[in-house]
């Protein structure tokens, strides 16, 4: 018994440097940038040997949501968010219809795949020196309806100025409730069929009451400026959107076909018997099945969308406002700048909106593995 | 399986074709500009196969990338092999020898690999200066091993966790301790494990971009910053970015293409539950 405790004292000691490396450089690292992101470091001396330093509180943030300056930051946060939603939309809706293609076994299937995940092997760096030529004005994607005896297009992928689905900005809380309205009764409306008692009195009806209250009363809320300020997608995004969803679209693939193999082909056949179309086979029975696998690519995907940093660098570089992100941002503020607690703040607000979605998937994938 | 060429078949055919073409259009265009000499370059023409192919392109952006690349190669084989024995390590102890609070200890590592890298970038920059390390490829190579350490302990614990506990404590019972199971049976069987880990991380690093336009002084910059240089002016002749891009996706294409299913493996790791 004495040798098996040693070997435990051994198995912890060589975990030991790396849980101190993580504790550190994750878990330490980010409690150091909210410090730094409450105080005002920054400006001429921030590099020198002792920089001054002082505690502020929350004034970067006030100043990053509410201040005249930071309109910048406003517009790419919101862009961001856009930005995330319809790369999730397009790389999971593309990558699951190619993969209903592919799993009805075409000839040349494995060729086929790996033509359809190798954009994902690329740097962002590479594909986006690429994609930036293939969006100049005036050749690359414009030019190809010429080749089918249609007018070229004219659309500035990179460059538009122009903006839709805007909103203002100082009715932002108003807008927050009504999304969590919008997710309340949605959640209910998915969760009816189950439980019908419990999806009307925990999600439909307080979403129903938030929204109405927001509707009727809206005027009341306290506004999040004194200005008027609109913000919305910026079209010159949708450049960025298309690179993105050509890497990872066969990400989204790849992870739906191995999903689909895994189900056992007697499903299929005796979905088949009891009448069902392919179409009736893959939206009741496939696709409901695979919801890990959607979450998953969810997760990873809005994981990367929000660090969203080399591809836009390598196709507008990083000062184009019109596909402006806040991973960008940061970089400006910090390492241009030299305003290394504003660029922590933005750091931060990130960091949160990523949060929100990590940490329920790993507390759930925890509580799987302990129920294994 | 017979197969009859039924309209629905015919349409799978033609769809997949059309997908195929765009997924390809990119490269395609990426080797055509490389191909044309400057002068042949224009926006209207940029489709057009190049009337005389023109190598030199290739070796001009080698001679520029070549410091870029050399520094890419010994910061991706020294961190993707440090990274990747550590993993194993920890993915060794994660499955076979888990203890009291192992699980949690897990799941917070998993943590660091879900954090946008932005929100660890100041510190990591001080740390770095602090402990003169700034700028050059060690600390570089630091930055690596440690934020790749989720995933590699994460892919071999799933790993791992299919070698069957019988064998451990067979091996537990002949008088084998830890590091003697690990050298004569786990370390052995590891080869795929290990084939998985350090391509998905060569892949990685390779393509890294952010600590290294942040971390590294220009004779340490790894390809992807010397790239975004060589394409980042206004006035490009695009026929360089073109060659320099092809320059800087061999390694990992050649890897995607020859070891293809060791990568979509690491991919799926990375995502699907164990």
């Amino acid at each position: 018994m004495r040798e098996v405790s040693r070997d435990r004292i051994k198995a912890f000691l060589t975990l030991l440097p790396s849980i101190v490396l993580i504790g550190i450089f994750v878990y330490g690292f980010i409690g150091n940038t909210i410090w730094i992101s409450l105080t005002d470091w920054g400006g001429v001396g921030a590099l020198a040997e002792d920089p001054q330093i002082s505690y502020i509180g929350f004034q970067n943030y006030v100043d990053l949501f509410t201040g005249f300056l930071e309109g910048r930051f406003r517009q790419d946060l919101v862009n961001a968010v856009y930005y995330s939603v319809l790369l999730l939309a397009g790389a999971v809706g593309l990558g699951m219809f190619i993969a209903i293609l592919l799993d009805r076994k075409p000839m040349g299937e494995d060729f086929l795949r790996t033509i359809f995940l190798y954009p994902m092997s690329l740097s962002f760096i590479v594909s986006g020196t690429i994609w930036r030529w293939l969006l100049a004005p005036q050749g690359g994607v414009n030019i190809l309806p010429t080749y089918a005896g249609m007018e070229p297009l004219s659309f500035q992928w990179l460059a538009s100025k122009e903006s839709v689905l805007l909103f203002n900005w100082q009715n932002l809380l108003g807008i927050i409730l009504y999304i969590a309205a919008f997710i309340l009764i949605i959640v209910g409306l998915l969760g009816l069929k189950r439980d019908p008692n419990r999806a009307m009195k925990r999600w439909i009806l307080p979403g129903v009451i938030i929204g109405a209250i927001v509707w009727l009363f809206g005027d009341l809320l306290p506004q999040a400026m004194i200005m008027e300020e609109m913000h919305g997608l910026n079209l010159a995004t949708l450049g960025i959107i298309l690179a993105t969803v050509w890497q990872y679209s066969g990400y989204t693939m790849a992870l739906y076909l191995a999903g689909f193999n895994g189900i056992s082909q007697d499903l299929r056949h005796a979905a088949m018997l009891d009448g069902a179309s392919e179409w009736d086979y893959y939206r009741r029975i496939a696709i409901p099945m695979l919801k890990p696998i959607t979450i998953s690519a969810v997760i990873i995907l809005s994981h990367i969308s929000l660090k969203m940093f080399d591809l836009i660098f390598a196709m507008t570089g990083p000062d184009n406002a019109e596909t402006g992100h806040p991973a960008l941002n940061m970089y400006l503020t910090t390492f241009r700048a030299n305003d290394f607690a504003k660029g922590a703040a933005i750091a931060i607000v990130l960091f949160m909106v990523a949060a929100m979605f990590i940490i329920p998937y790993l507390i759930s994938s925890y509580r799987q593995q302990k129920g294994e | 399986m017979e197969r009859k060429l039924s309209p629905a078949t015919i349409v799978l055919y033609v769809v997949l074709g059309i997908l195929v073409i765009l997924y390809l259009m990119p490269a395609y265009m990426a080797l055509v500009t490389a191909l044309k000499s400057p002068a042949e370059i224009s926006l209207p023409t940029a489709w057009e196969w190049p009337s005389v192919i023109n190598w030199s392109s290739f070796s001009e952006a080698l001679d520029l990338l070549k410091p870029n690349l050399v520094n890419s190669l010994i910061l991706t084989v020294c961190a993707t092999a440090l990274s990747t024995v550590l993993g194993s390590l920890n993915g060794y102890v994660f499955s076979k020898w888990t203890f009291r609070g192992s699980e949690i200890i897990f799941t917070l590592f998993l943590f660091g690999m879900f954090i946008p890298y932005q929100v660890i970038l100041i510190p990591l920059f001080q740390t770095l200066r602090a402990m003169n390390l700034y700028g050059g490829l060690p600390g570089l190579i630091l930055a690596h091993v440690v934020y790749g350490l989720p995933i590699t302990s994460l892919i071999f614990r799933n790993f791992y966790a299919q070698i069957p506990t019988a064998l451990i404590e067979s091996a537990r019972l002949d008088g084998a301790g830890f590091f003697s199971i690990y050298t004569r049976v786990v370390f052995p069987l590891s080869i795929p494990g290990f084939v998985v880990t350090s391509l998905w991380q060569f892949t990685q690093i390779w393509n890294e971009f952010l600590w290294g336009i942040t971390l590294t002084r220009h004779s340490e910059n790894p390809i992807t910053v010397g790239l975004a240089q060589l394409a980042g002016g206004q006035a490009v002749s695009w026929n360089l970015p073109m060659a320099g891009s092809i320059l800087a996706a061999i390694p990992v294409l050649l890897i995607y293409v020859f070891l293809g299913r060791y990568f979509i493996r690491g991919l799926l790791a990375g995502s699907v539950k164990g």
